[in-house]
């Protein structure tokens, strides 16, 4: 069969009911792409606003209580509607079946569930957006978001609602990864984007539930005034930032894991090259989900809970930076002696080294108490939870995007244009927020509409970076659609890569794989593969 | 004690200012180092074995001493920086014994301090240089944060409940002192300042601010406390409209309420709006104005109230 | 690969073998009901910090519960674990009216649950023991006794709407085994309603002592 067959999943059946009712974990994550880059899109378009607006001091476009409801959608948005499902429902839905070798995931209804769940969720939220929306931040505190006259209901149910979209996924991940594996793939066998996938599918499915009661106990006690945080009632409202912590801390690392499974995938593939310690890093993530649902104060050292949980907390914050240091250190030593090209993915890669270690090591100011003090609800936290999310993040999604292209769509980008993006988005980003750890530092705090005059020149700075980093997203959108339309036809394996995905064709047939495929090597052996070819 | 400030960090101006930023700065140092070490040997592999130069590949994963050292190097400096943050967190929250204790109130969206003197400001708390100052805050309404970047400290300020802090200032200046949790619509306009002066100066200050501005016409008075009590942040004299209602042109004239009632701004009218502003909101504003009722003395309501009557023909910009 | 002719109708396509697919069920709804755990665990949570904090008012109001009532509940919800086991059993036997008989009586059975709560809510509604500010009652001395009152709808109330998911989901079971859609060789689905069905009554078990026990 050619590289290009003329039947595969995406034109085997058409109209509009084959793909809302599809089975086909392929199409449901072609779906979970569309919805999560809208999101992304409108998420995007409050931060340019914000920024736009505090380019000088005072007043220029809009007023406080507007501002106050773009950070919070900004916020909102990005985080329950983009950045939470980004990977594992997009990348991950479509790849992971391909890459251990089966025909879908476990539960094909319960993926296109999932999806409809996060579809009404976001229908939710975008009402509670035209209906007053919700100005509190995306951290809902209480007793301000208990008082607020704005739409908390209805977007504390959107996130409810999202929470069992992503649990549904991590259910069905995690028994696509225990039950579907190809004979002869061993869990050591996997590559490690699957266990990426996996351990952030444990923390998915015992973290999301709390933020689901989090949550629902803000409805009841906006709706039936229960009580349970006033503190005029006997409530404390310091309890709901425990809840909320409990789950928010562990969904960064829902955020981060899948991609840093990316990277390896990329670092090794475009290295042509062994990964180096595969289980280090296979077990840091395991470490990582665990020690990740232990640290959730260190956003609370100065919220009122007892000095002695502060401590605890710090301690054991440092530690869930540790197995993140050991992996980036890995993946520096795999492209030692490798045979390295820099396409588009490598460039996202390489970007992700640069910007994660920043923002990885940023954390480890926030962590150390004394200097937590001064840096908290600052700037400064801005700025490393955005080198994290979408240095990191971000970047291994686009980098995965790039990378499975050729496969989802049968079709080449144009490599220029991709590669003119890369260098617009890690610049404007740098300019966008690098600036935000000095400001932070000389105490700018976080979510001020207006600010005092010594804070303006690196404002702008910031905010000028924001409209490079936006013309990179656009030049993005702009050969991305192309290539759909007028890309070149893609090979099987652009990449030559290992991994079994790049077995099907671009794109795969309907059942992925004609036969249940055979493991001939393991996912990174490219020193014996490569060997045997010349 | 580094008093010029640095890129990073605002000038040093208190005690513990000094241990923070060493903490701060070890962690850059290190962090440079670490990073210097990741992205220069990322790019000089890069550059070094390009597929052009090599096809075939070194099967390489492990090797054991760098893997331990690289494991173990990390740990032992984050063991170092925390317990570099823990003894600074310690002397934060140990208050000295014979502090001079202030009273801090958060609400939407000012600051009161009331001192031991039964002297109280609004947005304003000045301290003597070199003297331990304990502060023992409490909300109003909603969480606020407060947060001295010259001094190093930061301490949310809950509602039913008091928070403490302390700090010793070692420099006279005036510092920004700002509310650094999310309140609302005048988050950003919670700004106080920290005026840090000498003893003498410190002395002859209490005495003033306890006098209640005899001496002075209660007009004068009344333009003097219109901006220390922060009236300022919500009501202009000239016609704007701000979250408040103007006080231009208001004496004498009838007003509008939300509730639909025209009333005649009097003396009682005035007075009924500082102490219970829910009472008569007018039409057009939200009702956000909180009650000065134990934050003003009546000699400052009279005070107040002379000032917005001599504004009754004032006309705007 | 099994040849289209020996491949049973309730194997899905992207299945190799019958085991693969009931085993895949099991994990899944195995970790669902962890998930449910942790929705659960966040109000024991909220209950051990409000009891912690307010040990006379849940003494005092407690006495207010039924305790006749409750355990009546609690027999009959084991009773329904017991009857949900037998219908598993029954069509593990390839006996598909006894299996249809056994789903009834559980159903029944968390029918009757339901019936006695709304005889325990509508009392104190009328009595006026309600959460938060809903709450009238004069009759239980402490501060914010309320609280007490909140906490228990809140539990009792979710855990009420998950007896109420799982009987449509016994419903829904019990329609297919009408239809004919089980046999001795596949009863997954009937496997996974018992096990969710245990966990809504080993909630229940819990609940009990909790609230009407207690002091």
């Amino acid at each position: 069969m050619s590289d290009s067959p003329a039947v595969h999943y995406l034109n085997e059946q058409k109209g509009w009911k084959s793909w809302l009712l599809t089975l086909d974990h392929k199409r449901i994550g072609i779906l979970y792409l569309y919805s999560i880059m809208a999101a992304f899109l409108l998420g995007g378009v409050f931060a340019v606003l914000i920024r736009l607006e505090l380019l000088h001091p005072g007043q220029q476009y809009m007023e406080a209580d507007t501002y106050n409801q773009f950070f919070t959608l900004h916020g909102a948005i990005m985080i329950f509607l983009f950045i939470i499902p980004s990977i594992p429902a997009a990348l991950g839905n479509f790849v992971l079946p391909l890459m251990i070798g089966a025909k879908d995931v476990a539960f094909p209804r319960l993926n296109l569930l999932s999806w409809y769940i996060y579809i009404v969720g976001a229908l939710v939220a975008l009402y509670s957006i035209f209906a007053g929306a919700v100005d509190t931040g995306w951290t809902f505190y209480t007793p301000y978001s208990t008082e607020s006259a704005t739409t908390v209901v209805p977007m504390t149910l959107a996130v409810f609602i999202l929470g069992f979209s992503s649990i549904f996924t991590g259910v069905n991940f995690i028994a696509t990864i225990h039950k579907l594996r190809t004979p002869g793939m061993t869990w050591f066998k996997m590559p490690l984007f699957v266990w990426g996938l996996y351990a952030t599918a444990i923390i998915q499915v015992l973290a999301t539930p709390v933020i689901g009661i989090t949550t629902l106990l803000l409805i009841l006690e906006r709706t039936m005034l229960i009580g349970i945080f006033d503190p005029a009632m006997g409530g404390d409202p310091v309890l709901f930032q425990h809840f909320f912590w409990f789950y928010s801390h562990p969904a960064v690392y829902i955020m981060i894991l899948p991609g840093m499974g990316i990277i390896s995938e990329l670092i090794s593939t475009f290295s042509h090259k062994k990964i180096f310690g595969y289980k280090a890093i296979a077990y840091s993530s395991l470490g990582i989900a665990f020690v990740s649902f232990l640290v959730w104060g260190h956003h609370m050292f100065v919220a009122g809970q007892s000095e002695l949980a502060a401590v605890i907390f710090s301690f054991l914050t440092f530690f869930v930076g540790i197995p993140s240091g050991i992996k980036v250190f890995n993946w520096v030593a795999t492209m030692y002696k490798g045979s390295i090209t820099l396409q588009t993915p490598m460039w996202y890669a390489l970007s992700f080294l640069f910007l994660f270690t920043i923002g990885g090591l940023t954390g480890i100011f926030l962590g150390t108490l004394s200097v937590d003090v001064h840096l908290h609800d600052t700037y400064f936290v801005v700025a490393h939870f955005h080198y994290v999310m979408m240095g990191g993040t971000v970047m291994a999604f686009l980098g995965g995007l790039h990378y499975w292209w050729p496969k989802m769509w049968g079709r080449m980008y144009n490599e220029k244009w991709a590669k003119i993006s890369v260098a617009l988005i890690f610049i404007g980003f740098n300019i966008t927020f690098f600036s935000q750890f000095i400001m932070g530092s000389q105490g700018m705090p976080r979510r001020y509409y207006n600010y005092l005059d010594q804070y303006q020149p690196l404002h702008a700075f910031s905010t000028y970076g924001s409209w490079i980093l936006g013309l990179g997203f656009i030049v993005m959108a702009v050969y991305l659609i192309h290539s759909l339309f007028k890309g070149k036809q893609a090979p099987k394996n652009p990449w030559e890569s290992l991994t079994m995905e790049w077995v099907t064709n671009s794109p795969p047939i309907h059942h992925n794989f004609e036969e249940t495929p055979k493991l001939t090597h393991e996912p990174y052996d490219y020193d014996k593969v490569l060997a045997e070819k010349n | 004690m580094d008093t010029t400030g640095t890129i990073f960090m605002p000038p040093e101006s208190s005690t513990i200012a000094g241990e923070v930023d060493a903490a701060f700065y070890f962690i850059y140092w290190a962090s440079i180092v670490l990073f210097a070490i990741v992205v220069g040997f990322a790019a000089l592999f890069v550059l070094k074995y390009r597929r052009k130069k090599r096809e075939l590949t070194s099967g390489v994963a492990h090797n054991t001493k760098l893997e331990v050292a690289w494991t173990l190097i990390p740990t032992i400096l984050i063991v170092i920086v925390f317990v570099m943050g823990f003894k600074g967190f310690i002397k934060m929250n140990v208050i000295p014994k014979d502090a001079l204790e202030i009273k801090v109130t958060g609400q939407k969206w000012f600051w009161t301090f009331d001192y031991p003197e039964g002297v109280n400001t609004v947005n304003e708390l000045v301290v003597p240089v070199d003297k331990a100052v304990a502060l023992t805050m409490s909300s109003q309404d909603v969480i606020h944060s407060f947060f001295v970047p010259n001094f190093r400290i930061k301490m949310d300020v809950l509602p039913n409940r008091y928070s403490m802090t302390w700090f010793e200032a070692t420099r006279p200046g005036v510092y920004d002192l700002f509310c650094t949790e999310f309140c609302g619509k005048g988050h950003s306009e919670m700004i106080g300042k920290v005026r840090v002066v000498n003893d003498r100066e410190y002395e002859e200050w209490l005495e003033e601010a306890a006098f209640g501005g005899e001496g002075m016409s209660l007009e004068d008075y009344g333009a003097k406390l219109y901006v220390s009590k922060a009236c300022v942040t919500c009501h202009s004299i000239d016609g704007r409209i701000g979250t408040g209602p103007t006080f231009a042109k208001v004496y004498g004239h009838s007003v509008r309420l939300a509730d639909g009632r025209e009333v005649m701004a009097d003396e009682n009218y005035i007075r009924k709006s500082i102490l219970e502003p829910a009472s008569e909101v007018v039409a057009g504003f939200q009702s956000v104005m909180p009650t000065y009722q134990g934050i003003l003395k009546d000699r400052e309501i009279d005070a107040l109230v002379a000032f917005i009557k001599s504004l009754k023909d004032k006309e705007g910009p | 690969m099994s040849s289209h002719a020996e491949h049973p109708k309730f194997l899905e396509h992207h299945f190799v073998e019958p085991e693969q697919q009931a085993a895949s069920a099991k994990l899944g709804m195995w970790v669902f009901l962890l998930t449910e755990i942790l929705l659960f665990g966040g109000l024991f949570v909220v209950y051990a910090v409000y009891r912690a904090w307010n040990p006379d008012i849940f003494h005092n109001a407690h006495v207010h519960l039924d305790v006749m009532l409750g355990a009546i509940n609690t027999v009959v919800l084991i009773t329904s674990s017991l009857t949900m086991a037998l219908a598993i059993r029954s069509m593990q036997l390839g006996r598909q009216s006894e299996t249809i008989t056994n789903l009834v009586i559980t159903l029944l059975l968390a029918g009757t649950f339901l019936v006695i709560k709304y005889f325990e809510y509508s009392h104190k509604i009328h009595l006026g023991q309600l959460p938060g500010k809903f709450y009238t009652f004069e009759g239980i001395e402490g501060t914010n006794p309320h609280i007490f009152f909140g906490v228990y709808f809140m539990m009792t109330g979710l855990h009420g709407i998950h007896v109420l998911a799982g009987m449509a989901t016994i419903i829904w079971v019990l329609r297919r085994t009408i239809r004919g859609d089980f046999s001795a060789a596949y009863y997954t689905p009937i496997e996974m309603t018992g096990l969710y069905w245990h966990l809504v009554d080993l909630i229940w078990i819990f609940l009990f002592p909790l609230f009407y026990l207690v002091g």
